[in-house]
């Protein structure tokens, strides 16, 4: 019921709706609750909504943050604020 | 799929899992409780778990929006089907919670009631638009995820003038579910858990920000971590909060970022303020009536109100006997700690709304964890 998936926008469609892709299935949600989509864009899409946008930079940093993991010596600072 | 595959990779959870070793103190043991119900169907679905050293446990909280519903909300619906002939609409996770009589709106479906599953509040709006000449009512569950696009509906239902579309308001809020574990009395009669820190919801938090958190952080002097529903993000909060109990920190931190930043989404929240206000008292399922914890429909929009529209008294319904729900949602038990858990309690036939999702604590460890006890 919580779960919402990243779809990525594919067109732009009247009364604020939009395709997205979903791993190859097309789907048309609304973007009633967001502002400033594009196509490209990544939307988090729960319950036909996109919720919010997903930022890539940010989301490059946390898995830039993972694969640094296994190597760190205690102590080391990487604490996201 | 990008953004999704990346957050499951096993290599680097092994890295993570390393890392949570190495800080975790061996002297002491570690509480988090994640609260929603997307991080529990991660931890047990990917064993996070079992990737952890034994001082660090998970506590399955109360942020599974079918979990918390009550009894007496679904008969409410149950009743509006059956007894007011509307055409009631929701979403899928809802039709199998056990209700009074031996009904769920699965069942009362099957006794004649004209009750639809839908993906999206919109497809409510739509059905109603199509069929004029029948009342079409949304039973609308949910955390601030679902509560905007609950909005929208009913904003676009006025905006077409519809004559014959309503909502059964029911939409809850995660800030008071969490201050009801730290707070409430019952905790007397379950006991407490002691908790450390909390894993903050992922998509709540694209809506409401980090900003509401601040608060548990300063007066409860817990940590809380907002983490992002793939294995890793739950790995990665985990790691977080233990280095925030170690060094004595009781901060908001953001894994998510991704996804969330301190404000939330602004337009959301603007829609919920505009359709909804405070409601002074909701019972939830095993956490009692809790005081603001939900949301009602503003008098602006009473005529889209069910509650207003149709004779519906809430009566509360205890639950089940033997069922332990009130206790697993506060974390104090364990779901095998219930006496029919996987026996007379299953996903196929549940007791007691945990074990309705695949998000309920009950279910997921029904259907990710239960064979690792008995091996
Ligand atoms: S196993 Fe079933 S009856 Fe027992 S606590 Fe879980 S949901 Fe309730």
């Amino acid at each position: 019921m919580c779960l919402a998936i990243p779809a990525q926008v594919v067109e732009l469609r009247d009364n604020d709706n939009a395709l997205v892709d979903l791993a190859g299935v097309k789907k048309e949600i609304s973007l009633a609750l967001v502002e400033g989509v594009v196509v490209g864009d990544y939307v988090i899409v729960h319950v036909g909504y996109a919720l919010n946008k997903l930022d890539p930079e940010e989301a490059a940093k946390t898995l830039k943050l993972f694969a640094e993991m296994g190597e760190l010596a205690p102590g080391d600072d990487l604490t996201i604020h | 799929m990008k953004y999704i595959d990346e957050f499951r990779d096993g290599e680097v959870a092994k890295g993570l899992a390393e890392a949570i070793r190495r800080e975790a103190n061996p002297a002491r043991n570690y509480h988090f409780m994640e609260f929603c119900g997307g991080h529990t169907h991660a931890i047990s679905r990917y064993g996070v778990s079992d990737l952890l050293p034994a001082n660090v446990k998970m506590i399955h909280g109360p942020g599974c929006p079918v979990c918390v519903l009550p009894i007496g909300r679904v008969d409410q619906a149950i009743r509006l089907a059956l007894e007011q002939g509307v055409t009631l609409c929701t979403y899928g996770d809802c039709l199998r919670v056990p209700a009074s009589d031996s009904l769920s709106l699965l069942k009362a479906k099957a006794r004649g009631g004209d009750i639809r599953m839908v993906y999206s509040s919109a497809d409510a709006v739509t059905l109603a638009q199509k069929n004029p000449d029948k009342q079409v009512v949304f039973f609308a569950i949910g955390f601030e995820t679902t509560t905007p696009p609950t909005a929208v509906a009913i904003k676009q239902a006025a905006a077409l003038g519809l004559k014959n579309f309503s909502v059964l308001c029911c939409h809850v809020l995660t800030p008071s579910a969490i201050s009801s574990i730290l707070e409430s009395p019952e905790v007397r009669q379950w006991g407490t858990v002691p908790l450390d820190g909390f894993i903050g919801p992922a998509h709540v938090s694209t809506i409401i920000g980090s900003r509401p958190y601040e608060f548990f952080a300063e007066e409860y002097r817990k940590p809380v971590v907002i983490a992002g529903f793939e294995p890793l993000d739950v790995m990665q909060a985990i790691r977080m909060l233990v280095r925030q109990v170690n060094e004595g920190r009781a901060e908001v931190e953001n894994e998510f970022s991704r996804a969330v930043d301190r404000d939330g989404n602004l337009k959301a929240q603007a829609l919920v303020a505009e359709v909804f206000e405070m409601r002074k008292n909701f019972e939830w399922r095993g956490l009692n009536i809790l005081p603001y914890s939900a949301l009602r429909i503003r008098s602006q929009f009473a005529e889209f109100d069910a509650e207003k529209r149709f004779p519906l008294g809430y009566k509360s319904v205890a639950d089940h006997k033997a069922c332990e729900c009130g206790a697993i949602l506060r974390g104090v038990k364990r779901p095998q700690d219930c006496k029919i858990f996987g026996t007379v309690c299953t996903p196929e036939n549940p007791v007691g709304s945990c074990m309705v999702s695949s998000e309920g604590a009950c279910a997921a460890h029904y259907t990710y964890g239960r064979y690792k006890d008995v091996a």
